[in-house]
């Protein structure tokens, strides 16, 4: 980043963080600003690796005409912006949905359902490794039984999904504090940017 | 308003400063906590150190710049391992925005380690499309990629001779700060059955121990601390080792923060099934 | 008239979830030409996207409503990023490349980092021992942000082993059983979209 750069990056951080005292018309800029660039960036990006790679380049250059169904049902979503194009819209969601549905069903049943049953399934492991191994196979059934809402969670079953409640609150906060962990770096990060890039006060700057 | 009521309506700018000050204190004046290395992150960092000098890994830095604190530092530390380790390189990512990161981060492992371009590494660039790609690296890598990022064309750089699909790959390494994780553990080791070690951002890490159980993942490297992690294991004093100080202070003072908060309300209401919150103490936006 | 949406979804999707399984060269490569479509498809999606964007807040400037000037920036921005993304393209170094790491990026990564103080907040305010349930959540949490950080270790050496263990056990199962209830609820969801059950995507008629 060249001076003027890191300076203006530096304003826009302080833009943002102004926003912890309160609200206020920096914030506010900072926050239409990025709108803005963020939906103008993907434009640019989709006309120049998708659109010109995928579209124009084998229309033009090469004569791919079949091409033109990609780009009809492209311009069909389009139609969307009026009230009557909503009919001709459906077409190309009808496409995506389908592709995205069908991608869905091979992939997911390979690397999550069948792969991780057959985890689930495999001997416990030796010494006291089977007392996890035993917690493991527990605790899976246990949070299934809980997402099964076909039957009331009484009796058995209950008591099944109680016990999965208990497993799904350790995971709950695992995850909660890898999330702080998470979101603190990324301020570490900003902070080492302003102290280090900006203002040349960190240790070795 | 006894001294607990206030203690609990305390105003938020107040911890807001607490919290910056746990980062720039730190940060100012570190004093380097030592970084224990946790059993993923070793096995992440064995399954690389057991591939022999001239092996050929694939590595997809598959983030933007919103989220480079986590995944920069680590994937420094994973390309200077492979290059200290003669592994090759094979470089891309499936992000507009992650081509100058990657090229970043390939430039200063490679200096730092004297690697140089086309020997030890090779830089694809930016594909869009993530399961596209994933199925082009299985069929026909040349066909997805005919030349690299700086247009040579593959057939002449010495060290993508024979390389075509995942089979001359000896592992998939994937840094990554979305979903495209869990779509190269559907591809590229599902279909293809390459084996991968994963890095990711903190918050996704928890989500991906099942597929290290079933060893869909071989290791596993997770945000920030995970690149520290991984920097000790090469001995080396990056970005992520100098956040570890901010990151335990601040930990601690979250930590505080909710000892003080549940044992105040334990003290002004009896404790448990208290409200979470007053009327009207609205939380911030 | 949905009769030909629905038989669009259910051509793409069965052809897709059935080229998955078909390991010849030329039914992967009819398998990514497939995939390329739905690129093209995406793309227009974010230009309609876009538009939509442009059309909420031209109309904010045009009735000169409350924050109009904030909506000029963003139309600024979606105006200008796109034209210079599609005239000097979007790579490193481009104007654009530059635009996004001075302005996008550390705009980003401050939103981002600014839930670090929110998340602090709102764990001093509502992070609440109120149950069984919600005290596990809360041990384990305060458990993971203490053990996985280098103070953890100085306050007690067994503190890393416990967090490790609560990873590979119980976070493990729970995870485990989310992925499998994640991977039926997608596949079956997929199999309705597929065919023709499920048709709220294509909305109201």
């Amino acid at each position: 980043m060249t001076p003027a750069q890191t300076w203006i990056a530096a304003f826009l951080t302080l833009c943002v963080f102004s926003f912890l005292y309160k609200d206020n018309p920096f914030y506010r800029f900072a926050e239409h600003l990025f709108v803005g660039v963020a939906a103008g960036y993907l434009l640019a990006v989709q006309w120049q690796n998708v659109l010109i790679p995928n579209v124009w380049t084998p229309l033009v250059r090469d004569q791919q005409l079949l091409v033109l169904v990609p780009l009809a049902l492209g311009l069909m979503m389009l139609a969307r912006l009026w009230d009557k194009g909503a009919g001709i819209a459906r077409w190309a969601i009808a496409f995506y949905v389908g592709i995205y549905s069908g991608v869905a069903i091979p992939g997911y049943m390979q690397a999550q359902i069948f792969a991780q049953l057959a985890d689930a399934a495999k001997p416990f492991a030796p010494g006291w490794g089977a007392v996890n191994s035993a917690l493991v196979l527990i605790g899976l059934l246990g949070v299934l039984a809980y997402f099964f809402f076909s039957m009331p969670h009484e009796g058995v079953h209950g008591a099944g999904a109680r016990l999965g409640i208990y497993f799904l609150m350790v995971a709950f906060g695992a995850s909660f504090g890898y999330t702080v962990m998470a979101r603190v770096s990324l301020l570490i990060a900003r902070v080492q940017f302003l102290l280090r890039d900006w203002l040349h006060v960190l240790p070795g700057s | 308003m006894g001294w607990v009521e206030k203690l609990l309506s305390i105003d938020r700018r107040i911890i807001f400063l607490l919290v910056g000050a746990g980062v720039i204190v730190p940060l100012l004046l570190p004093v380097n906590l030592p970084v224990t290395v946790t059993p993923r992150v070793q096995a992440a960092y064995d399954a690389i150190d057991a591939l022999p000098p001239g092996s050929r890994v694939l590595i997809s830095m598959d983030y933007e710049p919103e989220i480079m604190a986590e995944l920069m530092p680590m994937s420094i530390a994973v390309l200077r391992h492979c290059f200290r380790k003669h592994i090759q390189v094979v470089a891309m990512t499936l992000y507009p925005a992650g081509t100058g990161l990657g090229e970043h981060a390939l430039d200063v492992a490679s200096r730092a380690e004297g690697a140089v371009r086309n020997r030890d590494f090779v830089w694809l660039g930016y594909k869009s499309g993530f399961q596209v790609v994933m199925i082009g690296i299985g069929e026909n890598l040349r066909g997805m990629y005919p030349v690299d990022f700086y247009g040579t064309p593959l057939d002449s750089i010495p060290m993508m001779r024979g390389v075509n699909t995942y089979a001359q790959l000896s592992m998939m390494i994937n840094l990554s700060g979305s979903s495209a994780a869990d779509y190269w553990i559907q591809f590229a080791q599902g279909r293809y059955h390459a084996p991968i070690v994963l890095g990711c951002t903190a918050v996704m890490a928890t989500d991906y121990y099942p597929y290290l159980s079933s060893r869909q993942v071989l290791g596993l490297i997770g945000g920030m601390k995970g690149a520290a992690e991984y920097e000790r294991l090469i001995d080396v004093f990056g970005d992520g080792r100098r956040g570890m100080d901010a990151q335990s202070l601040v930990h601690l003072i979250v930590v505080l923060l909710v000892v003080v908060g549940n044992a105040a309300l334990f003290a002004t209401r009896g404790g448990p099934g208290a409200p979470a919150a007053r009327p009207g103490e609205a939380p911030p936006r | 008239m949905r009769r030909v949406p629905l038989l669009v979804t259910f051509l793409s999707g069965a052809a897709i979830a059935s080229l998955f399984f078909i390991p010849h060269h030329k039914a992967q490569a009819v398998n990514s030409k497939l995939l390329e479509w739905t690129l093209v498809v995406y793309a227009f999606a974010l230009i309609l996207g876009s538009l939509s964007l442009w059309m909420s807040h031209a109309k904010k400037v045009k009735k000169r409503a409350e924050g109009w000037p904030y909506s000029m920036v963003t139309l600024v921005a979606l105006l200008a990023i796109p034209g210079l993304g599609i005239w000097k393209g979007v790579g490193a170094g481009s104007p654009v490349g530059m635009i996004y790491d001075t302005v996008n990026a550390p705009l980003a990564s401050s939103m981002f980092a600014l839930l670090a103080f929110v998340i602090a907040s709102a764990a001093f305010r509502a992070f609440r021992a109120r149950s069984a349930e919600a005290t596990l959540l809360l041990l384990t949490a305060i458990i993971m942000m203490i053990g996985r950080v280098s103070i953890g270790e100085l306050i007690s050496a067994n503190l890393p082993g416990i967090t490790e263990w609560l990873l590979d056990v119980p976070n493990l199962a729970a995870k485990r059983a989310i992925a499998i209830g994640v991977g039926l609820g997608a596949v079956s969801t997929a199999l309705k979209i597929i065919l023709g059950i499920e048709r709220s995507y294509l909305g109201r008629s």
